[in-house]
């Protein structure tokens, strides 16, 4: 029998093919796309098997390489938390690495398909190993090459300034939050060692030393913002709605997916695992962050019609619902309360991988859609039900997921959530009892919200009448395309309606974490009735959910379909307008308008309405413009002074330069004099 | 002889290079420049021989035999390849006039003597009081390539320095290992002939060696 550590190896030398076949049948475009995606998949699912088996298997793995630097060898560590994360990641992996087969064919002649297979699989190796690195240097050296790869995947189509620019962003973001970790690495090593060399640079030196208040105070907080520039956490999020439209599809559910769930990953190890007692406030502060970004990102995504924009806020959203279930989980552990900490723990962790299922879904599905379109813009598309019967059931899987909908795997999580919420009472702090409630009705808020934009989203690309300008043939997606989709709708499903299956499985992650196990969860009620508290206060069945509601569409069917003339059709009534075009219909940016309204000061809106008269006066317009352009005010309030400082001291330094000789001799000369007078 | 005679010659020989220093500062002729960097080159070898008498550090003899092949025949045969071939007919060119420039020599000579006071007394070598001229030679050279804007004198200044580096290397430590003055003398004479082709590149894209053509590189923002 194998090692799982063993398999995770295997799978992430795995990748090292499809990068050969590159090499190999490089010329062979159709049969190079078909062997690499699928090797990638069959990769991947090495380490879902590895990841399920960590989990499940109880007990922990350690292996050092003899990789590295000469004295600093990698440590490799698959525990229960590492197993977890490595089996999202491998799952959507997989998932996606099917879909890309019909995908990249499709991309069409021109598109540099070579590198994005080379950097895709780069990208995905680098995401297990960081889930299995147990050393500063390791875990780093696997985020920057992740961070690497995704920049040039993000690059992908480079030939467009706005593709460079969203890429640059992105790196820029990428490498503040890695300075932020090494140091955060750096300040941990050090004050195991008293700062006097960088010997304890392993998670296992770090684990066993007990940091003194202040200096763990700042590791986390370095850690924090650096894994939170990377997860997209308000306000560090600005990359993430610029990096997300411009990459490939396939890259998009991926980075969306599981590489912002590498930082949760990331946040989780350090606080739980390396720091493990911690004051309260630390995790109010999580708890804050994740609510702000939790409302914000959904806003922001309200006011969208870019469709793969509006995904990227999304995860903003989604990030801060994981996010609030661990900033819980932290303020019940610093109140010794485990049972419940386990709880809200496992509820940021089942998010985590509920968003990765749905959130994939949804791009592979918005890629499905500007593939068959190629179009970006919501408000050029619509009816797409007809022509693409197929990928808009699986959209519409994803779309109820992520409304925090039953049967679905996002109900699952966010309910859970609310247990924890619902729990906090028992908190000693006034602040706290005071907090608590207004979270958890943010919280709603949020769910709500996200309903609102998803019925908006799928509403108006897949029902009405196609609005676009273009005549574009749409077809459905290839047969590759489907079956990832469709895989990924299966496992939103299934997260849904078995979660007690799921729990009971992922109960090893808190026990190891946290000593504590949700005892109640299954067991006497076996697999049918999640009860994470006790029964008496909240049940939920996801089976029974599901036979509830396939039931009453079932009766809802036969009772309008068993008679016929039951229905008829009938032309739509024209409110006593002659003529309806498709212009007239709903679209993203009047739908959202309401919430415009209501939380516009939370942007930065320029809204105008231009009459045009054409041939007569002006008081006989023609015509009518209107013109709308809502921006984050976190660029004007956060970036946009930094950047402006920036340039103006670059420009600043840049007047030193004369390009004489003379001068820069002169520098020389009185800094030598300076150094000697003074020194 | 002595030793309190030998320490007479080393500040003797130490004030010549002192003294070619300030009339390569003055100097306006281009020739007459090689020729005094030359002699100051002589000097320096001169002076090498003797600490190495006086320390008994016998290969202090080669680097002097080094600095009196290079210093003295080699580099200036090579400056006056150079100007003759590339037709440097012209007096010296200068940005600061001259009368400011030995002024600020002359100022610069103080703050080293200034400057190297607590050395003075710390060491115990003969040689120690020679110190203050090095540094003083090593700046006056720095200022000679700040104050001239033709490329030759330019890499003369620097030679200087290197003469000045080199003095004090002897003058305060009795020289360095044989390998470090071996592979010092490599590079200078490696930089003359970089120089020298860089200078020929110059004068062809530029039709002049003044260095304040290359302004016309910068990058414009």
């Amino acid at each position: 029998m194998i090692a799982p550590i063993e398999l995770s190896i295997i799978s992430v030398v795995a990748f090292v093919i499809p990068v050969l076949f590159v090499v190999v049948i490089g010329n062979d475009p159709r049969r190079l796309i078909r062997m690499s995606f699928s090797v990638s998949a069959l990769a991947s699912l090495f380490s879902v098997v590895a990841g399920a088996m960590a989990v499940a298997g109880h007990n922990v793995e350690q292996l050092v390489l003899p990789l590295g630097l000469p004295t600093l060898p990698f440590h490799l560590r698959l525990d229960q938390l590492s197993g977890f994360f490595i089996f999202v990641v491998g799952l959507l992996s997989f998932f996606v690495s099917v879909y890309s087969v019909g995908y990249v064919s499709g991309l069409g002649a021109g598109k540099p398909v070579k590198r994005l297979i080379v950097f895709y699989n780069i990208f995905i190796a680098a995401m297990f190993m960081v889930c299995l690195a147990d050393d500063a240097l390791c875990f780093l050296v696997a985020w920057e090459v992740m961070a690497a790869a995704s920049y040039f995947l993000v690059m992908f189509e480079d030939g467009r300034s706005e593709n460079r620019r969203a890429a640059y962003l992105y790196m820029v973001m990428a490498h503040v939050g890695a300075v932020l970790i090494l140091l955060s690495f750096g300040v941990m090593a050090g004050v195991t060692t008293g700062f006097e060399d960088f010997s304890c640079y392993t998670f296992d030196a770090m684990r066993a030393a007990k940091f003194p208040l202040k200096w763990a105070t700042v590791a986390f907080l370095l850690s924090f913002f650096g894994f939170a520039a990377k997860a997209g956490v308000i306000p560090f999020h600005v990359w993430l709605p610029e990096a997300h439209p411009v990459a490939p599809s396939n890259v998009s559910a991926l980075m969306s997916g599981v590489m912002l769930k590498t930082a949760i990953y990331g946040i989780v190890r350090i606080t739980f695992d390396i720091i493990k007692v911690f004051p309260w406030w630390w995790g109010t502060m999580v708890l804050v962050l994740g609510l702000v970004s939790a409302v914000m990102g959904v806003l922001y995504a309200l006011m969208q019609h870019d469709l793969k924009k509006l995904l990227a806020y999304h995860s903003v959203e989604n990030i801060g619902i994981i996010l609030i279930g661990i900033g819980l989980s932290m303020i019940f552990t610093s109140f010794h309360l485990p049972v419940m900490a386990a709880l809200a723990l496992i509820a940021g962790l089942y998010h985590t991988m509920n968003h990765a299922m749905f959130k994939g879904l949804l791009f592979m599905g918005a890629g499905a859609v500007l593939h068959a379109t190629h179009e970006r813009n919501m408000d050029e598309m619509g009816g797409l039900i007809h022509l693409m019967p197929w990928t808009s059931a699986f959209f519409l899987v994803g779309c109820i997921s992520i409304s925090a909908l039953p049967p679905f795997n996002g109900f699952v999580s966010e309910w859970l959530t609310f247990q924890a919420f619902l729990l906090s009472p028992s908190l000693p702090v006034p602040l706290m009892k005071l907090l608590i409630p207004m979270g958890a009705a943010l919280l709603a808020l949020t769910g709500a919200l996200a309903a609102a934009c998803f019925v908006k989203v799928f509403g108006v690309i897949f029902l009405g009448n196609w609005r676009g300008h273009s005549q574009h043939v749409v077809t459905e997606a290839g047969w590759s395309m489907r079956a990832g989709m469709s895989l990924a709708s299966l496992a939103c499903l299934c997260l849904g309606v078995l979660p007690a299956i799921v729990i009971n499985w992922m109960d090893a992650i808190s026990e190891s974490l946290l000593k504590a196990r949700l005892v109640t969860t299954s067991g006497v009620y076996g697999w049918m009735w999640l009860t994470p508290v006790d029964p008496e206060r909240a049940s939920y069945s996801g089976p029974l959910v599901l036979i509830g509601i396939v039931a009453v569409c079932a009766v809802t069917y036969l009772l309008l379909h068993v008679k016929p003339g039951n229905i008829s059709r009938v032309p739509v009534w024209d409110c006593g307008f002659k003529k309806l075009t498709p212009k007239m219909q709903y679209n993203a940016v009047s739908f959202s308008m309401p919430f415009r309204r209501i939380f516009g000061f939370l942007f930065d809106i320029k809204e105008q309405i231009r009459l045009v008269p054409q041939h007569q006066h002006p008081a006989f317009p023609e015509n009518s413009q209107y013109y709308l352009r809502v921006r984050d005010r976190f660029w004007g309030w956060l970036y946009k002074p930094v950047i402006d400082r920036v340039v103006l001291l670059s420009r600043k330094t840049g007047m030193l330069q004369h390009g004489r000789i003379h001068v820069y001799l002169i520098y020389s000369f009185v800094t030598i004099i300076v150094l000697l007078a003074l020194l | 002889m002595n030793l309190q005679v030998l320490a007479q010659v080393n500040s003797f020989l130490a004030a010549l290079v002192l003294l070619t220093a300030f009339a390569m500062l003055s100097q306006r002729k281009i020739n007459s420049l090689v020729t005094l960097f030359a002699w100051q080159g002589l000097f320096l070898s001169i002076n090498t021989a003797v600490v190495g008498f006086v320390a008994s550090k016998h290969h202090l003899y080669i680097s002097s035999l080094l600095t009196l092949s290079i210093k003295v025949i080699l580099l200036p045969y090579i400056l006056h390849v150079l100007v003759v071939r590339l037709k440097i007919r012209k007096e010296v060119e200068t940005i600061v006039n001259i009368p400011t420039t030995m002024l600020i020599g002359i100022a610069l000579v103080i703050f080293s003597y200034h400057l190297t006071a607590p050395v003075r007394e710390m060491s115990t070598l003969i040689t120690r009081s020679t110190l203050a001229v090095a540094l003083a030679t090593v700046m006056i050279g720095l200022l000679m390539m700040i104050t001239r804007k033709h490329a030759v004198t330019q890499i003369i200044g620097f030679l200087a320095m290197e003469n000045g580096l080199f003095f004090a290397a002897t003058s305060a430590t009795y020289g360095m290992p044989l390998v470090v003055e071996l592979g010092v003398a490599l590079d200078v004479l490696i930089a003359a002939f970089i120089f020298g082709i860089f200078f020929f590149h110059i004068s062809t894209t530029f039709d002049s060696l003044s260095v304040e053509q290359m302004e016309s590189l910068r990058e414009d923002n």
